[in-house]
């Protein structure tokens, strides 16, 4: 194990390149659905347990499992309202299990990103031709299923080995999301090819506000109001980026929906200006093409 | 170290589900359901009446609510046995208030302890469903399969003879089940579970014994989940679920009648300075218009008709 694996090098907030996102847009915005699969009965990884309880963890299962049912749909309609397309975290078995979803997501032109194969088959203790079978896979299952070259990883359940990171630019990954460092992209330290972090703004995940912070859904509304509010004059200095996390076996309750409701409006209700409501792709596509390399050299400047 | 070869198999990546107790199935893609008087929103309330032994074993595990200190633990066993007399008490005079039915799901050794509290549920014409024999009993993937299968025969046996009741809905303990939980409930004329927490409205489940329901009984609306476990205040917990009555209000009329399940734990829910917040649901819910208050084998029953 080692102290820090050096996968970006310090950067101070202030003094950046000013970043300005299309439209001269100071936020660029983008939601993040998280969906996913639990398998009631997985393989034991030695260092986390899937479930609690002894399987089948009949609670614990189904409430996750209620997202796919119930609360997809209904965050999907909140989603269409206002007009904002979903950049899907995809445990990719899903297309196997669910194509319904997958359907109805790249009929709204959404994007897809690895989250692994299973919410429950973790990346602890993968040697590297596992991960690599990972990260195929993954590109294989999302190119036949979508059209859609991957662009975006998020590791499963946020279990990281070494290497992912770099087996991520490898494999001509154009963004990583399991980098919470910033509030902008950052390129990356990796061995070979290129590669940025987007923020995905995992303070405002649904699960760990509702989870980690036991929050109500107005507390949920106000929290996205807010961050949204401070990256929005943040943004006039240098562009930001928000994310946000979602899970529809929590988000999706018809108790909690309102909330993101409610947050969904105020931020489209932002000028073109303001806010740029995007993807993943879209914002690291941008990025690549406008400011890395300025990016960079302010980076090594400091370094 | 590394992985084992099977940590990267996946024999069960196939169309629906990885197991077999109910196929897959979108809510909003199913047939609309017309609720009796063309309510557009069921309100299901149920209630649970728990006995957590002293000498409460952890096999596999404690349910939640049980006994934390070394014995004898004095402490929880007396605020949990507070439940059974006061709080329900609160919620019985609050139910009836405001003309109210429930579902109580009862432990078998409740009834037998407190006949009292049965005589009262069947004078309220509240439902009886089973609840297991009592919190320390817990059905888990592995138990012994006659152990399971005498279990479940004595609660709905006991609860049965002491109420006089059909007995048709189960609420397991801690909401565990095994592998088996629901063939042993098919076979005993258990028609729907309470158990499983993945949908909005009854869904038919399969078992070796035939069909039983899921009847939509969340953990997420639960006043144990927002007031024990997320220690949210009482007024929020109100708040949340007038959200989920509108919410589903709204959504009814695209989609046909919803359940808004309501689930109250006695001595959560029927403490003193809790109990005037569900005075005040229970009277906000009263004056919706296209409420239908019901029992879960009332709503279960309509479902089957349509």
């Amino acid at each position: 194990m080692k102290e820090d694996l050096k996968l970006y090098d310090y950067w101070a907030y202030e003094g950046r390149p000013k970043i300005r996102w299309p439209n001269g847009a100071k936020v660029a915005f983008w939601v993040a659905p998280n969906i996913e699969f639990y398998e009631i009965n997985p393989p034991v990884n030695p260092l986390r347990k899937a479930w609690p309880r002894i399987h089948p963890d009949v609670l614990l299962n189904s409430s996750r499992d209620y997202g796919n049912r119930a609360g997809h749909w209904r965050m999907m309609e909140v989603m269409d309202k206002y007009n904002v397309r979903g950049s899907v975290s995809l445990n990719i078995a899903l297309i196997d299990h669910h194509p319904e979803l997958i359907k109805e997501a790249k009929d709204r032109k959404w994007e897809f990103f690895s989250h692994g194969i299973y919410n429950t088959r973790y990346s602890y203790e993968m040697n590297e031709q596992q991960e690599r079978a990972i990260l195929e896979d993954s590109i294989e299952s999302v190119l036949n299923a979508t059209g859609q070259k991957l662009a975006g990883y998020l590791a499963p359940a946020l279990t990281h080995t070494e290497k992912t990171i770099d087996l991520l630019a490898e494999y001509e990954f154009l963004y990583t999301c399991d980098l919470f460092q910033d509030d902008t992209p950052q390129p990356l330290n990796v061995s070979k090819g290129k590669l940025i972090s987007m923020p995905y703004s995992l303070e405002i995940n649904d699960i760990i506000v509702y989870n980690s912070y036991l929050g109500t859904p107005r507390r949920y509304a106000q929290m996205i109001k807010d961050q949204f509010d401070q990256l929005l004059k943040e943004g006039d200095e240098c562009g930001t980026v928000m994310c946000i996390p979602l899970h529809a076996y929590a988000v999706g309750h018809p108790h909690r929906i309102r909330g993101f409701e409610e947050a969904l409006d105020y931020i489209t209700s932002h000028s073109k200006e303001d806010v740029w409501i995007t993807t993943g792709r879209e914002i690291a596509e941008y990025y690549y093409k406008n400011y890395y390399d300025d990016c960079l050299k302010s980076i090594k400047k400091q370094n | 170290m590394t992985l084992e070869k099977e940590y990267l198999e996946y024999p069960k990546r196939m169309y629906g589900m990885d197991h077999n107790f109910f196929d897959w199935s979108i809510l909003q893609k199913r047939k609309k359901i017309i609720w009796p008087n063309n309510a557009r929103v069921a309100v299901w309330i149920s209630y649970s009446l728990e006995f957590f032994p002293l000498n409460q074993p952890s096999e596999p595990f404690k349910a939640p609510g049980g006994m934390v200190t070394p014995y004898p633990d004095l402490r929880h066993f007396t605020t949990r046995d507070y439940g059974n007399r006061v709080g329900i008490s609160r919620i019985w005079k609050c139910l009836s208030k405001h003309n109210l039915k429930a579902s109580a799901a009862v432990n078998s050794s409740v009834a037998k302890r407190y006949p009292y509290i049965i005589k009262k549920i069947n004078d309220r014409n509240d439902e009886i469903i089973g609840h297991g024999v009592d919190m320390g009993k817990i059905h888990y993937g592995g138990m012994d399969d006659k152990k399971e299968s005498d279990l479940i025969k004595e609660s709905l046996d006991t609860l049965r003879k002491i109420s006089n009741q059909k007995v048709l809905g189960w609420w397991s303990p801690a909401k565990s089940e095994s592998w088996n939980t629901c063939k042993h409930l098919a076979s005993n004329g258990i028609e729907y579970t309470c158990d499983w927490c993945n949908d909005d409205m009854p869904y038919k489940m399969n078992s070796e014994a035939g069909n039983i329901w899921a009847m939509p009984h969340g953990s997420e609306i639960w006043d144990r989940t927002i007031i024990m476990d997320k220690k949210q205040t009482e007024e929020e917990f109100v708040e949340q679920v007038q959200d989920a009555f509108t919410t589903l209000y709204e959504e009814s009329e695209q989609y046909g009648g919803r359940v808004l399940s309501i689930i109250l734990t006695p001595y959560i829910m029927g403490l003193h300075y809790r109990i005037k917040y569900l005075d005040k649901l229970f009277e906000w819910i009263n004056n919706r218009e296209f409420a239908w208050n019901a029992t879960g084998i009332e709503i279960l029953n309509e479902i089957k008709k349509q």
